[in-house]
C-alpha cells in the first residue's frame, strides 16, 4: 500500500498536486474540462434529441440557423445560412416555402470519408483501426446537397428520427418518401439517398435549397436551428457503412462529421469524450452586441474576435453528483451546476430574494449565473378519471373542477421549491415559461384560482378557501357528503430510488391539509408511461422541456386533438375543451402579434379556470464557473456554446495548486500505526522464540 | 377513536417465527441433550452481552410489527366509521412525539435552531437572514442561553431513571433466571444492560424536548428513522431464513442420502443458481416483483401493503438464492452420516427412507442448521444496505438502514457537513451486526466448533 | 486429464442452458420488447410506428419461445429466445440496445476492472494471511483475542461506510488521490490506490478471521505436535509446516475466485467512476439494457464454472491422493 502511494507520488511528479485526475501531458494546455452524467445514446443528428447529446452534437454539427448567444428573448440568427429565411406562402397559404442560402467556402472537418480510397477499405485494415482518424483525412466544401441529404435521412428506414412523425405532417412528400425508401432498402447494402429525390426539398444551386411545407408552420424556423437539419455528407455515411465498422462502434451515430468549431476525436462514452478544434473551421466572430448588462459583466470583452478560443474540450463521465461537485471545488471541472445538497455551500439568497454566492465561493472568485429554464413541471389530473377528470354532465363537471381547484390551492409549490430545490424555481401560473411570447407579467400573470394579488405580489390563497371549494365539490372535510367515505386520491410518479421518501411524505402532507388521503403509486418509467398511455392514471407528475421558444410548444400539451390516451400525442392529461382547441388551431400558425397575444391570453384563462394541471414550477438553472472561465452565459436554446468560451490556463494551474495542498500527516500516522501494531507482535515473537529455545 | 388492526404479511410471519422459536425453546429446555449446547453458548460472556442488545433490538422490531389504521374523526353519526389510509404500528404510536414533530429541514443533534439560514420576518416588519428557531427542538426554552443547563438536567434525569430501571431489571433477573441457571455468568448481562440503559435513558429523556440525533432533509427526526429501520433489518435477517430453511434442508439431506440422480438434479440446480452473479439475479427478480405490484394495484390497496410485499419478496428472493450454501453443507454432512453403522443397520432392518431421514439424519445435522441460521443474519443485514444502494433493495418508502445511508451519502457533500444521519445509521447498524456476529460465534463454538463458515 | 476436462466442460453445458432459460424468463417478464423500445427511443415524441420499427429491426417482433406461423424447425429458431440465446453460447453477444458492440465493450472495459480487482485481490490475500498468521502465532493470548475482536468489529461495518468514509477523508480532505475517474496506462495507479485500499480493509475482518481458523485447525494436527516435540522453534513450525500445509485449502479456495475477478466490482467501480465491467453491469441494470445484462450474466456464469473446474484441478495437483474420477 505504501509502495503504491509512493508510486503514485512519483507518477504525479514531485511538488505537483497529487490528485489531478488528468494526464500529465495535458497540463498547461488550452483545454476546457467538463463532465457528463448520462452517456449519450445517439450522436446522429437525425436521431439525437436530448440535451446530454446536444452538448456534443451542437459543437460539431451546424444547422443553417442558431440562437443568438447573448440576446434575450431568444433570437434566431444565421449560422451557415446567409440570412434567416422568410416564409413564402404559395397558393394562398396552402403551402409555405423556405429558401435557404448557404454561405460558400465552408469546409468540413478532416474526415477519412472525404478520401476516396477510404470508401472501399479492406477488411483487415478496418479490423486494425483504433480510431477512424487513423486513416488519411480529407475535407470538402459544404453544399446545399448535404442539407438535403440530412432531411432525407429523417425518413431513413434504418434510423429512428423522433421528429419524423411531426415533420411528415409538414414537409411535402416526406411520408410517402419513407414508404418508398422502405421498398428500396436492401439488407446489407448501403441505401444511397441521393438516388431518391424528395418532393418537398429542392436544390437550386450548390449553395441554395428550398423546403416546401404543407400549410403554415412558422415554428419551422426554430427547427432549422436544431441538428435535425444539419448537413450530413453522403461520404461519411458511405464510409461508416463498410463491413467491420459497426463492430468497432465506428458509426455515424458515434462519430459525428460536421463543419462546426470542434470535432469529436475521442469517443468513449463510459469514461471520456474529447473534442478538438476543427482545423478547417472558417472562424466566426464573437457577437458584438448582447443584452443590457452583458458589457458590464465582461461578456463583450471578446466582441468581434475570431472564435473558437479553446483548443480542446475533455468531457469526463461523472455519474455521481458528489465527486462531480468536489472535483469542481478542487478546480478540475471548469463549470458545474449546483447539486441541491450543496446549494447552501455555494449560494446565499439575499433579503430581496436575489441570490449571490457565499463568502467561500466568492473568495475563490467563482461566478454564478442563473436563468429560468424553458421547462415546466406539473401535477396533472387525468381528464378521463371519474373523480378528478372532466365530465360531460355539467353538474359533475363543475364538482370535479372545484375539486381540482381546491387541490391547486392546497399544493404549496412555493414550499416545494424552497425545500427540494433550494428556491431554484419559479411558481408557474400557466403552462407558458417566462420569456415565451404570450406570457404575462405582474397581476395578469398570476393565476386567480390559486393566488391573490396582495401588496403588489402574488400570495397563495388561504387553505380555508380550498376547503370551501372542496365542500362545494361535495367533499366537506375530505368526506363524500353522501356516504361519509373519505376521499382517496392516487398519485402516480416515477420512483427514482431511496431519496424519494421525503418527497412522498411532502405530497401526502399537501393533501392532508384538505383531509384528502393520498396514495402514492410509484413505479419505473416504463410502467408509468404505460399507465399514462392507457389513460389509467388519476394524478401524475410530469414535465416538459421546450423544443423551441414558442407558445405553441407549450400550449399543445393541452390540445384535445393530441390526447395521449386516444392519439398518442403529448397531451398526457387528455384535457379537452372545445373552445381551447379552437383557439389553439387559430393561434398555432400565426406569427407573433397582438392578435396572437389575445388568443393566448384567452386560452390561458380557460386553462387556469379548468385547472387540468396544478401548474407547477419552472426550474431555474444555476451555473457556477471558475474565475478562469470567460464568456459563460446560460442559454436554454443554444447548446453550441463552447466556441464562445475562453479559459485562462495559467490562472487555473495556479489556483489548482493553491486549492489542493497535499495533507501528508495522515500518511505518517498510518506508518506509525503500522509500527504500533507490528512492534508488540515483534517483541512477543522474540520473547516466544527465546522461551522456546530455553530448555524447560 | 377506534382502530382497525392491519396484519401485514411480514407481521404475520414474524409472529409465526417468534412463536415457533418459543416452542423450540420450550422443547429444548425439556431435553437436556438439546439444552446443553445452548447452555454452552450462554456461558460465553460476549454472547450473553450481545443477547441483551439483540433482545432490545428485537423488542423494538416486534413493537413495530403490530400495525393498525386509525379511525378518522366522525363527522356524521350515521356515516360508517372510516379509517385513515396510513398504516401505523405500535412503535409509531409510542413514538408519536418523534414522528409528528417535524422541522422544516436539517437541524443538528440537540440543536435549537435550523442548520441553514433563512429569511426571518421580525415583529417590527423588518427581516433578516439568520438561523431560525426550531418549531419543536428546544422550543420549551424561553431563553436559549439556558440550553447547556437544560441538557445537563435532562441527562441527569435520564441517568437517574436508567439506574432505577436497571436496579429493577437486575433484581427481577436475579430472582428468576439467575436462580434457575446459576452457572451462567449473569454479570455480563447486567453490565451490558447497564451500558444500554446508560445510553437509552438520557437519549429518551432528551428526545422529549429535542431532536437528539438531529433531523433530516424534510425535518424528520433521525432517531425515529433509526428505530424504524430496525424492523426492516430484522425482517430481512430472519424471514429470509424462513424461506431458505425448508428448501435448503430438504435439498441438502436428500442429495446426500439418496445420491444418484437425485443428487445430480439437486447439484445441477444449485450450481446453476450459484453461477449467476447474485446481484443480477436479485435485480431481475426485484424488478419482476415491482412489475407485478404495478400491474395489480387492486391487490395492494395501500402503500404500506405494497412496500410490505416488496420486503417480503426481497426476503423470498434472498432466500431462494441463499439456500444453496446450506444445502451444500448438509449434503456433505449427510454423505458422511449415511456411511455410519447405525444408519446402515437401519437400512438393513428395512426402516423406510422417510423415517431414517426424519429420525436419524435430520437431528444429527440440526446443529449445522442452527449455526447457519445465526451466521446468516448479519450478512443479510449488511446485504440489505448494499442492495438498497444499488436500487434493488426495499421499497423507497420503507425506512431501512440502506435507504438511510443512501440519503445520507449525498448529505456528506454539504458544507457544513450533515453527518448525523450517516453516523446514526452507522452506529445502530454496527451495534446490531456486531452483536449478531458475536452471538453467532458463540453459537458456533457452543454447537460445533469444527464447522467452518 | 484432458478427457476429464472435456467431460467437465460437457457437464457445464446443461448448466449454461439452464442459466440462459432462467435469465431469459426473468428479464422478459420484467421487460417486454415494447418497454425496451420505449427506454431506448427516449421520452419525447415517441410514436407507435417508431416502436414497431425498432422492434422489427432488432428482431423483437417475433414470438418469445414458439413461432406458430413458421414451418418446421423455424418454429423454434425464429423466436426471440433462440436468436438471442444461442449466440451467447459462442460468445457472440451482439449489440447493446444503444447499438454498441458488446464484445468490443467488454474487451475495452475489462482492463480497468482488472487493474482494480487484481491488486485488491493480491494485496488483500497477503495482508489477510499476514494478519491471520500473527493471530495464530499468538493464539490464546491477548493479542489474539483483540485481533479477533477487531476482525469481528471490522466485519460488522457495511462496505458502504468504508467507501464513503475513505473517499471523504483521503480524496476530499487530504487531496491525496483524485476523487474519481480513470486513466489507462501507468497513470491508472493513482486512481486505483484508494479503491484497492478500501477493498483490502473491508475484506480484512472476515478474511483474516477465516484464515486464522484454517491455521489453528492445522496447528491442532499431529504432525505439528511431532514437529514441536522435536524441539523446532515455534516460528519454524508455523512458517515451514503450518503455512505450507494450510496453503492447500487457501489456494484451492482462491482459485475459484480468480476467474470472477474479471467481472469487476459493482459498488467500488460506480463510486469511483472506474469504467470497468462492474459499472457496465450497474449501468445496464439501471438502463434496463437486456442484451448487456444477459451477456454479463452469461460471462459471470461461465467464469464461475471455470473457477469450479480450476478448483478441482488444483486439488489434484496439490494432493496426489485425489484422482480424476
Amino acid at each position: 500500500m505504501r509502495a503504491l502511494l509512493f508510486l503514485s507520488f512519483l507518477l504525479t511528479g514531485c511538488g505537483e498536486v497529487w490528485n489531478d485526475p488528468y494526464p500529465v501531458a495535458d497540463r498547461g494546455r488550452n483545454v476546457m474540462y467538463s463532465a457528463f452524467t448520462e452517456r449519450p445514446k445517439h450522436l446522429d443528428p437525425a436521431q439525437s434529441y436530448t440535451e446530454d447529446e446536444a452538448r456534443f452534437t451542437q459543437q460539431v454539427y451546424e444547422p443553417p440557423l442558431q440562437y443568438h448567444y447573448l440576446k434575450r428573448p431568444y433570437e434566431l440568427i444565421p449560422l451557415t445560412a446567409q440570412e434567416v429565411p422568410k416564409a413564402l406562402e404559395l397558393e394562398g397559404g396552402k403551402y409555405t416555402q423556405y429558401t435557404i442560402r448557404i454561405r460558400p467556402g465552408i469546409h468540413y472537418q478532416p474526415h477519412p470519408g472525404f478520401v476516396a480510397a477510404n470508401l472501399d477499405l479492406e477488411r483487415k485494415i478496418t479490423d486494425r483501426l483504433r480510431s477512424p482518424y487513423d486513416l488519411p483525412l480529407g475535407t470538402r466544401e459544404l453544399t446545399a446537397d448535404d442539407y438535403i441529404y440530412q432531411i432525407k435521412r429523417l425518413a431513413h428506414p434504418r434510423l429512428h428520427s423522433p421528429i419524423f412523425g411531426l415533420m411528415s405532417e409538414y414537409i411535402v412528400g416526406l411520408k410517402e418518401y419513407a414508404a418508398r425508401l422502405q421498398q428500396a432498402e436492401k439488407p446489407g447494402r448501403w441505401l444511397d439517398l441521393r438516388d431518391h429525390p424528395l418532393e418537398g426539398v429542392e436544390r437550386l444551386d450548390a449553395h441554395t435549397y428550398r423546403v416546401k411545407l404543407k400549410g403554415r408552420y412558422p415554428q419551422f424556423a426554430y427547427w432549422l436551428a436544431m441538428p435535425f437539419f444539419a448537413p450530413v455528407p453522403w461520404e461519411a455515411e458511405k464510409f461508416f457503412q463498410q463491413v467491420g465498422m459497426a463492430e468497432k462502434n465506428f458509426t455515424l451515430d458515434w462519430w459525428p462529421v460536421g463543419t462546426g468549431a470542434y470535432m469529436l476525436t475521442e469517443n468513449d462514452p463510459n469514461a471520456r469524450m474529447r473534442l478538438d478544434r476543427n482545423p478547417n473551421f472558417r472562424g466566426e466572430p464573437y457577437p458584438l452586441v448582447g443584452e443590457a448588462g452583458d458589457a458590464a459583466s465582461g461578456l463583450l470583452a471578446d466582441a468581434g474576435k475570431t472564435m473558437p478560443f479553446i483548443d480542446r474540450v475533455v468531457f469526463s463521465r461523472e455519474k455521481e453528483s458528489i465527486p462531480y461537485w468536489n472535483k469542481f471545488l478542487q478546480g478540475y471541472f471548469d463549470a458545474s451546476a449546483i447539486p441541491s445538497d450543496t446549494f447552501d455551500q455555494a449560494v446565499r439568497v439575499s433579503i430581496e430574494g436575489e441570490s449571490g454566492l457565499t463568502a467561500q465561493m466568492e473568495q475563490r472568485e467563482i461566478r454564478l449565473r442563473t436563468s429560468v429554464d424553458t421547462t415546466i413541471l406539473y401535477l396533472g389530473f387525468n381528464w378521463l378519471d371519474s373523480v378528478v377528470g372532466g365530465h360531460t354532465d355539467a353538474h359533475a363537471a363543475q364538482r370535479a373542477r372545484k375539486l381540482r381547484q381546491a387541490i391547486s390551492i392546497a399544493v404549496d409549490w412555493e414550499e416545494f421549491i424552497a425545500i427540494f430545490l433550494n428556491g431554484r424555481g419559479l411558481v408557474a401560473h400557466d403552462p407558458l415559461a417566462p420569456g415565451i411570447f404570450g406570457q404575462r407579467e405582474g397581476r395578469d400573470g398570476v393565476n386567480p384560482v390559486t393566488h391573490d394579488w396582495n401588496n403588489g405580489k402574488p400570495e397563495r390563497r388561504p387553505i380555508a378557501a380550498a376547503r370551501q371549494l372542496l365542500a362545494e365539490a361535495g367533499y366537506p372535510d375530505g368526506r363524500d357528503a353522501k356516504t361519509g367515505i373519505p376521499l382517496v386520491l392516487y398519485l402516480d410518479t416515477v420512483g427514482r430510488g431511496p431519496g424519494d421518501k421525503p418527497r412522498f411524505d411532502w405530497w401526502r402532507r399537501q393533501f392532508a391539509k384538505l383531509s384528502i388521503q393520498l396514495e402514492i403509486r410509484d413505479s419505473d418509467w416504463n410502467r408509468f408511461q404505460e399507465k399514462i398511455r392507457k389513460g389509467s392514471q388519476q394524478l401524475y407528475i410530469l414535465g416538459w422541456n421546450a423544443d423551441y421558444p414558442d407558445p405553441e410548444n407549450f400550449l399543445f400539451l393541452l390540445h384535445g386533438a393530441q390526447a395521449r390516451a386516444t392519439t398518442q400525442g403529448e397531451n398526457t392529461s387528455n384535457y379537452v375543451n372545445a373552445e381551447f382547441d379552437a383557439l389553439f388551431e387559430r393561434m398555432k400558425n400565426i406569427a407573433n402579434s397582438p392578435d396572437r397575444q389575445q388568443l393566448i391570453e384567452r386560452m390561458v384563462d380557460i386553462a387556469r379556470h379548468d385547472a387540468p394541471w396544478v401548474w407547477g414550477y419552472h426550474p431555474k438553472s444555476y451555473g457556477l464557473t471558475h474565475a478562469w472561465m470567460q464568456n459563460g452565459k446560460p442559454n436554454n436554446m443554444a447548446r453550441n456554446n463552447i466556441k464562445y468560451l475562453r479559459v485562462d490556463v495559467d490562472q487555473r494551474s495556479a489556483l489548482r495548486r493553491a486549492w489542493n495542498p497535499t495533507v501528508l500527516w495522515p500518511l505518517a500516522l498510518v506508518v506509525l500505526l503500522l509500527i504500533a501494531i507490528a512492534a508488540p507482535a515483534f517483541l512477543g515473537y522474540r520473547r516466544r522464540e527465546r522461551a522456546a529455545a530455553k530448555p524447560t | 377513536m377506534g382502530i382497525l388492526p392491519v396484519a401485514l404479511w411480514t407481521d404475520m410471519l414474524i409472529w409465526l417465527l417468534l412463536s415457533a422459536i418459543t416452542v423450540f425453546v420450550w422443547y429444548c429446555s425439556r431435553h437436556a441433550h438439546l439444552a446443553a449446547p445452548w447452555a454452552r453458548v450462554f456461558r460465553s460472556r460476549a454472547a450473553l452481552a450481545s443477547a441483551v442488545f439483540l433482545a432490545a433490538y428485537l423488542m423494538i422490531g416486534l413493537c413495530d410489527s403490530l400495525h393498525y389504521r386509525q379511525a378518522l374523526p366522525t363527522v356524521d353519526t350515521r356515516s360508517p366509521v372510516a379509517y385513515a389510509v396510513e398504516v401505523r404500528s405500535l412503535l409509531d404510536a409510542a413514538l408519536s412525539a418523534l414522528r409528528e414533530r417535524n422541522e422544516r429541514t436539517y437541524s443538528a443533534p440537540l440543536a435549537t435552531r435550523l442548520h441553514q439560514k433563512e429569511l426571518i420576518e421580525k415583529p417590527d416588519g423588518s427581516s433578516s437572514r439568520d438561523y431560525p428557531r426550531l418549531r419543536h427542538g428546544g422550543a420549551h426554552l424561553a431563553n436559549e442561553d439556558a440550553w447547556g443547563e437544560d441538557i445537563a438536567w435532562h441527562l441527569f434525569a435520564g441517568l437517574v431513571a436508567s439506574i432505577a430501571l436497571w436496579g429493577l431489571l437486575v433484581a427481577a433477573m436475579r430472582y428468576s433466571f439467575a436462580r434457575r441457571w446459576p452457572e451462567i455468568p449473569w454479570g455480563a448481562a447486567y453490565a451490558a444492560l447497564a451500558c444500554m440503559l446508560a445510553l437509552a435513558g438520557p437519549l429518551a429523556a432528551l428526545a422529549v424536548n429535542y431532536h437528539v440525533l438531529g433531523t433530516d432533509k424534510i425535518g424528520q427526526d433521525v432517531l425515529y428513522q433509526a428505530l424504524k429501520s430496525i424492523r426492516t433489518s430484522m425482517v430481512i435477517g430472519t424471514l429470509t431464513t424462513l424461506v431458505l430453511l425448508p428448501v435448503g434442508i430438504a435439498a441438502g439431506i436428500m442429495a446426500g442420502y439418496f445420491r444418484g440422480w437425485v443428487d445430480d438434479a439437486i447439484q445441477y440446480f444449485y450450481t446453476t443458481l450459484n453461477s449467476i452473479p447474485g446481484v443480477l439475479l436479485i435485480a431481475a427478480s426485484v424488478l419482476m416483483v415491482q412489475v407485478f405490484v404495478d400491474s395489480h394495484p387492486d391487490l395492494f390497496p395501500t402503500a404500506a401493503q405494497r412496500a410490505d410485499f416488496r420486503l417480503l419478496m426481497l426476503c423470498a428472493i434472498l432466500g431462494a438464492i441463499g439456500w444453496t450454501g446450506l444445502a451444500r453443507l448438509l449434503r456433505g454432512e449427510t454423505l458422511k452420516l449415511v456411511e455410519l453403522e447405525y444408519i446402515q443397520a437401519a437400512h438393513a432392518f428395512g426402516v423406510p427412507d422417510a423415517r431414517i431421514l426424519l429420525r436419524h439424519i435430520l437431528p444429527n445435522v440440526s446443529h449445522i442448521v442452527i449455526i447457519a441460521l445465526v451466521m446468516d443474519f448479519s450478512g443479510l443485514v449488511l446485504a440489505e444496505a448494499v442492495l438498497s444502494y444499488v436500487g434493488v433493495g426495499v421499497d423507497p418508502t420503507t425506512i431501512s438502514f440502506g435507504t438511510m445511508i443512501n440519503a445520507a451519502r449525498l448529505e456528506m457533500a454539504r458544507e457544513p457537513m450533515v453527518w448525523w444521519a450517516l453516523a446514526t445509521a452507522f452506529t445502530f447498524m454496527f451495534v446490531l451486526v456486531l452483536a449478531a456476529n458475536l452471538f453467532a460465534d458463540a453459537v458456533r463454538d457452543g454447537f460445533d466448533p469444527r464447522v467452518r463458515m | 486429464m484432458l478427457a476429464y476436462i472435456i467431460r467437465r466442460v460437457l457437464y457445464a453445458m446443461p448448466i449454461l442452458i439452464g442459466i440462459n432459460l432462467l435469465t431469459f424468463a426473468l428479464f422478459f417478464v420484467v421487460n417486454t420488447p415494447d418497454d425496451m423500445a420505449r427506454m431506448q427511443l427516449g421520452q419525447k415524441r415517441v410514436t407507435p410506428e417508431a416502436i414497431q420499427k425498432w422492434k422489427a429491426e432488432r428482431g423483437y417482433d417475433k414470438p418469445l419461445l414458439w413461432n406458430e406461423q413458421a414451418a418446421g424447425a423455424d418454429k423454434i429458431t425464429r423466436t426471440i429466445f433462440f436468436e438471442k440465446s444461442i449466440k451467447l453460447f459462442v460468445f457472440d453477444f451482439g449489440r447493446a440496445e444503444d447499438n454498441r458492440d458488446i464484445a468490443n465493450e467488454i474487451r475495452v472495459r475489462m482492463w480497468p476492472s482488472l487493474a482494480l480487482a487484481i491488486p485488491a485481490f493480491l494485496v488483500g490475500l497477503a495482508v489477510n494471511i499476514t494478519f491471520a498468521l500473527g493471530m495464530a502465532f499468538f493464539r490464546a493470548s491477548y493479542l489474539d483475542l483483540w485481533g479477533v475482536v477487531l476482525c469481528v468489529a471490522m466485519m460488522s461495518v457495511s462496505a458502504l461506510f468504508y467507501i464513503i468514509g475513505g473517499q471523504y477523508l483521503v480524496a476530499k480532505l487530504w487531496h491525496l488521490v483524485p476523487i474519481s475517474g480513470y486513466q489507462s496506462g501507468l497513470e491508472a495507479a493513482k486512481f486505483v490506490v484508494l479503491p484497492v485500499l478500501i477493498g483490502v480493509i473491508s475484506g480484512l475482518g472476515s478474511g483474516s478471521r477465516w484464515y486464522r481458523t484454517l491455521f489453528l485447525e492445522e496447528m491442532g494436527k499431529d504432525y505439528v505436535r511431532t514437529a514441536r516435540a522435536k524441539g523446532l522453534a515455534e516460528s519454524v513450525v508455523l512458517f515451514r509446516h503450518v503455512l505450507q500445509n494450510a496453503m492447500i485449502p487457501i489456494l484451492t479456495g482462491v482459485v475459484a475466485v480468480i476467474p470472477l475477478l474479471f467481472m469487476g466490482s459493482l459498488i467500488s467501480e460506480s463510486f469511483f467512476g472506474i469504467p470497468g465491467l462492474g459499472s457496465y453491469t450497474i449501468d445496464a441494470i439501471q438502463a434496463q439494457d437486456f442484451a448487456v445484462v444477459r451477456a454479463m450474466v452469461y460471462m459471470g456464469s461461465v467464469l464461475y464454472i471455470v473457477g469450479l473446474l480450476l478448483t478441482d484441478i488444483s486439488y489434484t495437483l496439490v494432493d496426489p491422493r485425489v484422482r480424476f474420477a
